[in-house]
């Protein structure tokens, strides 16, 4: 088994309460079915979508804002076989019903 | 999810209406903005780590925040409540007074007063149970089509036309108003409008017509737990809506078709509620006045007790429904007046009470008028008649449900022989 980083990217947001109830339903249900099959490692974090970016010359700035649609909005410890597998499992991800995509990265064996 | 179903659309109701305290209602489309706000956070702050344990507690506190955050921005820009927008014009006095328009107790009152505020006199029917829905409820222009078979354009050209009336007026309805006696009466009439659309609604869906009854279910006991709100008649509508809820599971039957009353399975009515309704209309039988809740809720109360159709007291009914033609006269109860007295004198006295209603032609357009006629026509033995009544109740039916049971009617005649 190896382990595997989820970074949720993009995604609209919910436009009713209702949309966002159903959204949260279906989160839950995604994660409890990867900790049920064994791949969870750690549910992980939601980001903030605004902060900042240090430049190279060391100048800050307010972002990152260039590429919101692709933004990293979580991330998620995933285990899995290989990084085939831990691609098939991804599909799962409410994120896609909403515009959103799942970059599955694997983590560096030391 | 274990906080309830539709929590979050109820939680986006008792926040607009504290929210519209804050901005003031010229100012709703901040309050809705920054209820929507708070729901995209919440939604991604759990998406990932689950629930919290009060998660209205965590809303509300992040819709404080963003209230906070967009009246530092907005102050100079919007007109506020001159008092208040003293306050917000100091950062000393913003975050106080925010956190204290945001109380506990006084957002139990704000839904109350935006009750009050939707049901404006300028507003029609229709729009005031638009805006209820929209705003108390949480539902999106989209729910809100789908419940009443409309369309989305329609439904928000509705919506903004009526939030601009609310505009126009100050701030929420005071419940101090000399006006609130008169507006408690058209709370009452939106509440019992709701919560029959839900009842006969035209969506095939019954999750949606139970959604509503229930909706509109919850809003009457909000008015029912405010001693100035808990008038006899707001506890009479209360005893309708859970006489009317509990026959509800009857209405449709095991293939999801609508059955009329004399073919409902009356096992499936939930006695609980029956119970209830029956408590409820007893504690309001007090005052003077007698509304038409108190006397729908009674004829409710009889059916709802009857073992069957043949077993229901219809003379009662028929005495009942002569107070109610007193009481609120019109030609729909004159026609359900003639129904009941089919039931007690037969059906040649039925047609001839539908004679006689007056202004009948009001009724021309209403699909039951000409299928209770086709009812009648055919029970004194004159088919064709009835035939061409249900025909008629056929073109102007109002979903497909109501459209496939008169045509099992007319088939029923049509062929009756060859049982």
């Amino acid at each position: 088994m190896a382990d595997f980083l989820y970074l949720y990217r993009g995604g609209q947001r919910a436009s009713s309460p209702e949309q966002s109830e159903k959204v949260m339903q279906k989160w839950t249900a995604w994660m409890k079915e990867l900790a049920e099959r064994g791949h969870m490692k750690d549910r992980g974090q939601p980001l903030e979508e605004t902060g900042k970016v240090v430049k190279r010359d060391k100048t800050v700035t307010d972002g990152p804002y260039a590429e919101s649609k692709d933004l990293v909005g979580g991330f998620t410890l995933v285990e899995a076989k290989d990084l085939a597998q831990a691609a098939e499992l991804s599909k799962g991800c409410p994120i896609f019903d909403n515009g959103g995509f799942v970059e599955v990265r694997p983590i560096m064996e030391m | 999810m274990e906080s309830g179903e539709h929590l979050f659309r109820r939680e986006a109701g008792r926040m607009v209406a504290s929210l519209a305290r804050i901005f003031g209602i010229q100012n709703l489309d901040l309050a809705e903005d920054v209820v929507q706000d708070a729901f995209c956070r919440a939604l991604d702050a759990w998406k990932q780590r689950g629930m919290p344990d009060n998660p209205a507690a965590w809303l509300m506190k992040t819709a404080k925040n963003r209230a906070i955050d967009v009246l530092r921005r907005e102050r100079t820009a919007r007109t506020f409540e001159p008092a208040l927008a003293r306050s917000y014009h100091s950062e000393w006095t913003l975050v106080p007074t925010v956190n204290e328009l945001l109380d506990p107790a006084a957002i139990e009152d704000d839904q109350l007063r935006m009750m009050f505020t939707c049901c404006h006199p300028r507003l029609n029917a229709p729009a005031q149970i638009a805006l209820v829905l929209n705003l108390l409820c949480g539902f999106s222009i989209d729910e809100i089509a789908h419940a009443f078979l409309s369309g989305h354009a329609a439904i928000e050209k509705r919506i903004q036309r009526a939030k601009k009336v609310l505009a126009q007026t100050n701030d929420l309805f005071d419940l101090a108003d000399r006006d609130f006696p008169a507006r408690l009466a058209s709370v009452q009439r939106a509440l019992y409008l709701l919560f029959s659309e839900g009842y006969h609604s035209a969506s095939p869906s019954a999750a949606v017509r139970s959604e509503l009854c229930e909706e509109a279910m919850r809003l009457a006991t909000l008015l029912r737990d405010r001693e100035l709100t808990a008038t006899p008649s707001t506890r009479a509508l209360c005893a309708l809506m859970y006489l009317n809820a509990a026959r509800l599971p009857g209405r449709l039957d095991a293939a999801g078709e609508l059955s009329s009353l004399s073919e409902q399975d009356r096992s499936r009515w939930d006695r609980a509620l029956i119970e209830k309704g029956s408590e409820l209309l007893d504690a309001s039988a007090t005052g003077e006045h007698l509304s038409e809740y108190h006397v729908e809720a009674a004829i409710a109360l009889v059916h709802a007790r009857a073992p069957s159709v043949a077993a229901t007291d219809w003379s009662e009914v028929v005495r009942l429904y002569d107070i109610l033609m007193k009481v609120r006269p019109s030609p729909i109860i004159a026609l359900n007046r003639a129904i009941a007295i089919a039931q007690a004198e037969g059906p040649a006295r039925g047609l001839a009470a539908i004679r006689e209603i007056q202004q009948s032609e009001r009724l021309g357009a209403y699909p039951f008028y000409h299928a209770a006629l086709g009812d009648l026509e055919a029970k004194c033995g004159a088919p064709e008649s009835a035939v061409q009544h249900f025909r008629e109740a056929l073109a102007l039916a109002h979903n497909p449900a109501e459209r496939r049971y008169l045509q099992r009617r007319i088939a029923t005649i049509e062929m009756p022989q060859r049982i």
